[in-house]
């Protein structure tokens, strides 16, 4: 296995009485898409806002490349090369495409302060958001409100303002929830190419889609990890298949 | 509607301005300076409420800072230089704005608009209650500052005429000064946050420190409108630092539409004219400005800046949608 | 200060905050389950004020004022929440801010046009007007006594209302998810017009319970409004037991500051809520 980006090291979070994650461990290589799967309320969402910073941990360490992130905020961790992109979609939707990944391009700006230059002659900025706007697959539709965009097309949009903050490690929570087949084939062509230099953390429901791409899967069931290994090893793990597959096959 | 048009109605806006001394009536020149230094305070609220998202309902706090400054710092008998006291009364309002939101940029929603609205109660009792406001009766600024600069006076406010002047150039650059910044990456930050300060976070931004430098930014700007207003009327009372004096830029902000500059000026245009108007008619006009409020609310959703757009689409049946 | 004017001074700062309560509670609960920010709510108390100097006037008793300005309160919050406040569940907060401050201005000056803007004074009913000797040279008036025990008594219904009654598990499930109340069957607007006038006639009782120690007086609901702010921000949105706990806090705040730093009368309130500010931003008893 490649180099490890990010280590999640016994991660547990606690509701009130309730336990969403209990001493979840997960790492996420570059090069590699890791999957997270597992029925409804297994705690995927706790696990990646956890990672992401959204959440504080009740108890466990989160180290990226090494170094202990797991009191920084979700501001900070995106500048160290966390991003993520939300199940719900999450964007501006009165700014247009372009406007949407300039200001995630901005954030990386060494001096985001100034006040008196126009923001959309920052060319450095906004040739970062064209970059990114192509590479998700979005090309031409720079000018467009991204609430006036399609499902699908919102959904890439969240992954080209995460690649416009130049993260290094992508937490993608569901980005094909909802889409239709021909734009979930699309999105999956795009996270193949997205993992080869990055290392990407991907919660999905979509079965065929996961193992079409994922290197590594850790399957969670009752906010605990079930089982994790390489694909091969989850389709045939008996464990996985009572508590989680064959439900689906059945249900 | 093509910003063409809406540039050119602006500069026409601007020259009737320049040019009303000419024609109104000296009560009536210094009603529409009065106007103009609301505008200035308008649009420093309009930053936070309509550009960040920020509701602020203590603004005049900081309108009443500035203003009380100059009174503090102006020997009693005496003019003080305008430019040094111009500066003491916004770098007051400012810091204080900055002091203000480290406490009240903790909070959201509901809880910022009171807790602006108590802080700004707070600075209201200091004015009122304590000896730094000297008396609750207010105190008289007998001299108008002077405009001299290295001995050079290019102007001397005890003329009216130059005083009206001096207002509607710090008008015309506040509004200048606050388009630059709008459209700045710093404006952009702000806008985001506006409309979705979670993804804000996510995507790297500290979103509490450009709140805390927008909130900063707006409290130094109605400084420059209080201490215009106290230069304008020689007089400063706790009334500056009022609820009813935030409840009022508020409704200018809110009545001119959230969302532009142009809006927060139309909005003090139009609260101060129909005050004037309402207490021409009766001594208790308050009750004819809380029934034109509550009447927008219900039947004008949008706003005056709204208002223009909704006919010119009612015009073109519907079709446009921008 | 000695041990008797300690004392008083601990049932003053109790009456005042139990005070402040009645008008508080009735606020965090319209914002809590309505999600309404109301600034003509210091307004109520301010009527309910001259409700009772004109009904005293009228009737001559200011406990029968207050039995009949009770209904009516009640009555005149549950038609304004039809006729208005309906309008405002769905619109943001900035909107309700304009509108109830556009009330507040209407209730001023129909105040100034019916009853001038003079200050009055409303009698002690004669059954309370007495006062308990303390010590040779102190004493504390009956009165103010049974407004603080008027008050617990309040406090004591409104507990027994949130949490024995259908209406008050309505109200505590209303305010967690609507969906839910609605799902039970629950009529939700005959919920919200209940609520809103309850908070309406609890406002205008204290007024009435302050005219004739605060006497009645042109301005008096605005600065009950910011304190009654004060209060919520420090216990909490939409926690009733949080405004109790800092409608009292605010009393003794309130009236030790003035007796201990009199400089800063006006001030220590603020102080408070700023301390409690940096320590929790969200109230001391806010849920979730």
């Amino acid at each position: 296995m490649s180099e490890a980006m990010l280590v999640a090291d016994r991660l547990t979070r606690h509701f009130g009485g309730l336990t969403a994650n209990l001493e979840v461990c997960i790492t996420l290589a570059r090069g590699e898409l890791h999957a997270l799967l597992g029925p409804n309320g297994a705690g995927k969402s706790t696990c990646i806002n956890m990672l992401s910073g959204d959440l504080p941990p009740s108890a466990g360490r989160i180290l990226l490349e090494g170094q202990d992130v797991t009191g920084l905020d979700s501001a900070a961790r995106s500048h160290r090369g966390i991003g993520r992109s939300y199940q719900r979609t999450n964007i501006f939707p009165q700014f247009t495409v372009l406007e949407n990944c300039r200001l995630a391009a901005q954030s990386r700006r060494p001096r985001p302060w100034r006040i008196f230059t126009d923001a959309m002659k920052t060319s450095d900025t906004v040739e970062r958001a064209r970059a990114a706007i192509v590479e998700a697959g979005l090309g031409g539709r720079e000018q467009r409100k991204a609430g006036l965009l399609s499902h699908g097309e919102q959904r890439q949009l969240e992954i080209a303002m995460v690649l416009a903050t130049d993260a290094r490690v992508l937490l993608l929570d569901e980005p094909l929830a909802g889409m239709g087949s021909e734009e979930s084939g699309q999105m999956v062509e795009l996270l193949r190419k997205l993992k080869q230099n990055r290392a990407i953390l991907l919660v999905e429901h979509d079965m065929d889609a996961v193992f079409a791409v994922a290197d590594t899967i850790t399957v969670m069931v009752e906010g605990s990890v079930l089982e994790s290994g390489p694909p091969e090893q989850i389709r045939n793990s008996e464990d996985v298949q009572a508590a989680y597959l064959g439900e689906e096959e059945h249900g | 509607m093509n910003s063409a048009v809406v540039t050119l109605f602006k500069l026409a806006v601007l020259a009737g301005l320049v040019l009303f001394p000419a024609i109104g009536s000296s009560f009536y020149v210094e009603l529409v300076a009065k106007i103009l230094i609301m505008a200035i305070f308008a649009m420093s609220l309009a930053l936070l409420v309509g550009f960040t998202g920020l509701v602020s309902l203590g603004h005049a706090a900081y309108f009443g800072i500035a203003a009380y400054t100059v009174a503090l710092v102006a020997p009693e008998y005496e003019a003080a230089n305008l430019w040094f006291v111009l500066t003491a009364s916004v770098l007051a309002a400012g810091a204080a704005a900055f002091f203000i939101g480290l406490f009240v940029l903790r909070t959201k929603g509901i809880y910022f608009i009171m807790v602006t609205l108590a802080f700004a109660q707070m600075a209201y009792y200091i004015f009122h209650d304590t000896a730094l406001g000297r008396s609750s009766d207010g105190i008289y600024l007998n001299v108008k500052p002077d405009a001299s600069l290295f001995g050079w006076a290019p102007f001397s406010l005890d003329e009216p005429l130059h005083l009206y002047y001096f207002i509607l150039a710090a008008m015309v650059a506040v509004f200048v000064l606050l388009a630059y910044v709008l459209r700045s990456p710093f404006g952009r930050v702000l806008a985001g946050i506006h409309s979705n300060e979670h993804r804000m976070k996510s995507l790297g931004y500290s979103t509490f420190r450009y709140k805390l430098a927008a909130f900063t930014l707006a409290g130094a700007l109605a400084g420059v409108a209080g201490f215009l207003y106290a230069v304008l009327f020689g007089f400063v009372t706790p009334e500056y630092l009022s609820w009813h004096q935030s409840g009022n830029v508020l409704m200018m902000v809110i009545l001119g539409g959230l969302g532009s500059l142009a809006g927060a000026v139309a909005g003090a245009f139009a609260f101060i004219g129909l005050q004037e108007m309402f207490s021409d008619w009766t001594k208790h006009w308050q009750l004819l400005m809380g029934l034109v409020i509550v009447a927008a609310v219900l039947f004008m959703p949008t706003g005056l800046a709204g208002l223009p757009r909704r006919i010119f689409r009612t015009v073109n049946w519907g079709e446009d949608d921008e | 200060m000695d041990i008797t004017s300690f004392l008083i001074q601990i049932l003053n700062a109790l009456q005042y905050g139990l005070l402040l309560f009645l008008v508080a509670s009735g606020l965090t609960l319209v914002f809590g389950i309505m999600g309404i920010i109301n600034l003509a709510h210091g307004s109520f108390y301010m009527i309910g004020a001259y409700l009772a100097f004109a009904l005293t006037s009228l009737t001559g008793n200011l406990m029968l004022a207050i039995v009949l300005g009770i209904p009516l309160a009640f009555g005149f919050g549950a038609l304004l929440e039809k006729l208005l406040f309906v309008h405002l569940y769905k619109r943001d907060h900035l909107q309700q801010v304009l509108l109830t401050y556009g009330l507040i201005l209407i209730f001023e000056e129909l105040r100034s046009l019916t009853v001038g803007d003079d200050v009055h004074g409303v009698a002690i009913p004669d059954l309370f007007s007495a006062s308990i000797a303390l010590s040779d040279n102190l004493s504390y008036p009956v009165y103010r006594l049974v407004i603080s025990v008027v008050c617990i008594a309040l406090a004591a219904g409104l507990w027994w209302l949130m949490q024995r009654t259908r209406l008050g598990m309505m109200i505590r499930a209303g305010s967690f998810n609507r969906e839910m109340v609605q799902s039970l069957g629950v009529n939700i607007d005959m919920l919200y017009r209940t609520v809103f006038a309850l908070g309406v006639a609890l406002a205008a009782l204290a007024g009435m319970l302050a005219a004739p120690i605060s006497s009645v007086y042109p301005g008096m609901g605005g600065s009950v409004l910011i304190i009654s702010f004060v209060i919520v921000v420090i216990g909490g949105i939409g926690s009733v037991w949080g405004a109790l706990v800092a409608a009292l806090l605010v009393g003794f705040a309130d009236t030790f500051g003035k007796v201990l730093m009199p400089e800063l009368a006006g001030l220590t309130v603020y102080l408070l809520m700023a301390v409690v500010l940096l320590w929790r931003p969200e109230g001391i008893f806010r849920k979730g």
